[in-house]
């Protein structure tokens, strides 16, 4: 697999470490009400799709990014790739919320 | 029809004219009072100990594809009750019993081969682990023996025991492991269960279930719908996938497992190896292939099939404690889709909707699982209640705090 990287092009897929779904960016709240549902959902249940699957792999043997990786995990085709980062933002993770 | 020697001598003298199918193609009926989904190792073994112990034979599996055309027939055959923890080695040593039994049970040939399997150790504190391990199995009623350097150096004089990075300091045996034919274990619980009854459909896709106020009814196919009053999904690789149906998010990832064979090489490993420093383990076939695997790929994945990062971290492993290896060609390779559930371990439960049932989660130890899974599950479907060794296996122990951290790695592939 060829994971196309955002700032360095095409990089092996041997280069990366994959960490799962990434809703795991969307961290639940501990103080609202309902976290300890919220924690379990988060920690255990996966949607587990056959089709198209947004996950974070971490550029461990690159630049130690975090991307965004959407692949069919039918077929392995690399459909879109971000920087974990933009997405986050994108999602108002990181101002203090 | 019963299978015997005589049987073979009488055939032969027939010109092997005689021989039946072993199992017929029936039509669904409207309804039935149990219904298996998955007509791989673990669906027909629940339904073959239906029929056979629980006298439930208004039974029918249905299949998406072909009879054993998912994990039964992708494994690397390798039985074992090498576990510690008690969740988990009371179950796994009924299902090595049940092995022992099951070819007389069955009467079929599944060429079931108890010729051990070691577990190597390469550090003293790995030596301490395998003799606690030892002992756990031995208190679970199985049997394990510590092999030192010598004994192990007697027994398989061929590894690298002065490797320069993990010398191999002994090894933790358990004679009873062994190989099994894997499909030949899917075709003998098919024959058992069918002719006690059980209807087995295979092109029959589940593409829905029927729920009324949290009851399940029955099940939409892709040869129409089907009526029951219980239905057990034993679908590993694709639980997700049927159970998103139902409405259910699981405790499960999809990832792909892949497994080698060499070419046919005369006798040279007895039994089953397993690397302690890595994740290699390796076997012979009856025809002579080394069969070998390791560690999963990594990704989510439903394609049965794998990628070469892995087959060179195989490769590696095998070179690491068996050198003489290296020169032996790679004939085949082959992936299989695994249910990675998020503690290693397996589940064997009801779920929230009455009458829905779930059997899966058996990440890369479903093979081994084979019969104590089917016996377990017929159990909790027969009874109602959950049979005593898979009483841990829980679909909800996430939520209650009670996961089977065997070896704590489940689906994150970084950990394993």
């Amino acid at each position: 697999m060829l994971i196309d990287h955002p700032l360095l092009g095409p990089r092996d897929a041997a280069e990366f470490t994959i960490i799962g779904d990434a809703a795991l960016i969307a961290r639940p709240d501990g103080l609202a009400d309902g976290a300890l549902d919220a924690f379990h959902d988060y920690l255990h249940l996966r949607d587990n799709p056959a089709g198209e699957h947004r996950e974070l792999w971490y550029h461990d043997h690159g630049d130690r990014s975090w991307l965004v990786v959407t692949r069919d995990t039918l077929t392995h085709a690399v459909i879109k790739v971000e920087l974990a980062r933009e997405v986050a933002l994108a999602m108002g993770r990181g101002e203090g919320k | 029809m019963k299978y015997s020697a005589w049987k073979i001598f009488t055939q032969g003298l027939a010109g092997n004219s005689g021989w039946k199918p072993v199992w017929r193609e029936p039509e669904p009926k409207p309804s039935y009072d149990i219904l298996v989904i998955g007509g791989g190792g673990h669906g027909l073994a629940t339904a073959y100990y239906l029929a056979k112990e629980h006298g439930l034979a208004n039974v029918a599996v249905l299949e998406k594809g072909w009879l054993g055309s998912g994990n039964i027939g992708r494994n690397t055959t390798i039985i074992r009750s090498n576990y510690l923890l008690p969740g988990n080695e009371p179950f796994y040593e009924l299902s090595l019993k049940l092995w022992e039994g099951l070819e007389q049970d069955f009467n079929f040939n599944a060429m079931v081969s108890q010729r051990g399997i070691i577990n190597l150790y390469h550090s003293d504190a790995q030596r301490d682990a395998a003799v606690r391990r030892g002992n756990a199995m031995i208190m679970a009623g199985a049997d394990a023996v510590l092999l030192d350097r010598d004994a192990l150096k007697r027994k398989c004089p061929y590894l690298d025991f002065d490797n320069g990075r993990f010398p191999i300091q002994g090894g933790l045996w358990q004679p009873r492991g062994g190989t099994v034919r894997h499909d030949a274990v899917a075709w003998g619980y098919a024959r058992g269960a069918d002719s006690r009854g059980v209807d087995i459909i295979q092109n029959c896709e589940v593409t829905g279930f029927k729920i009324e106020n949290g009851v399940v009814k029955g099940v939409e196919t892709t040869r129409g719908s089907i009526g029951a009053k219980k239905i057990a999904v034993c679908a590993a690789g694709s639980s997700s996938r049927v159970m998103a149906t139902a409405g259910l998010r699981l405790p499960i990832e999809s990832h792909v497992l892949q497994a080698f064979v060499s070419e046919g090489l005369k006798p040279i490993v007895p039994g089953v190896i397993t690397f302690g420093a890595g994740h290699f383990y390796i076997s012979q076939s009856d025809k002579g292939g080394l069969v070998f695997g390791g560690d999963i790929d990594g990704y989510n994945t439903y394609a049965q099939r794998g990628n070469l990062p892995v087959v060179e971290d195989v490769c590696e492993g095998g070179m690491a404690i068996m050198p003489m290896i290296g020169r032996a060609r790679l004939l085949r390779s082959w992936g299989g889709v695994m249910d990675m559930s998020m503690d290693g371990s397996p589940f064997i439960d009801r779920t929230s909707i009455e009458g829905l049932y779930f059997n899966g989660g058996w990440c890369y130890g479903g093979f081994k699982a084979t019969p104590a899974s089917g016996w377990c599950t017929a159990h909790l479907l027969a009874t109602g209640n959950p049979h005593p060794t898979a009483t841990a296996y829980r679909l909800d122990r996430f939520r209650t705090g009670h996961p089977i951290d065997e070896k704590g790695a489940g689906a994150q592939a970084n950990l394993h």
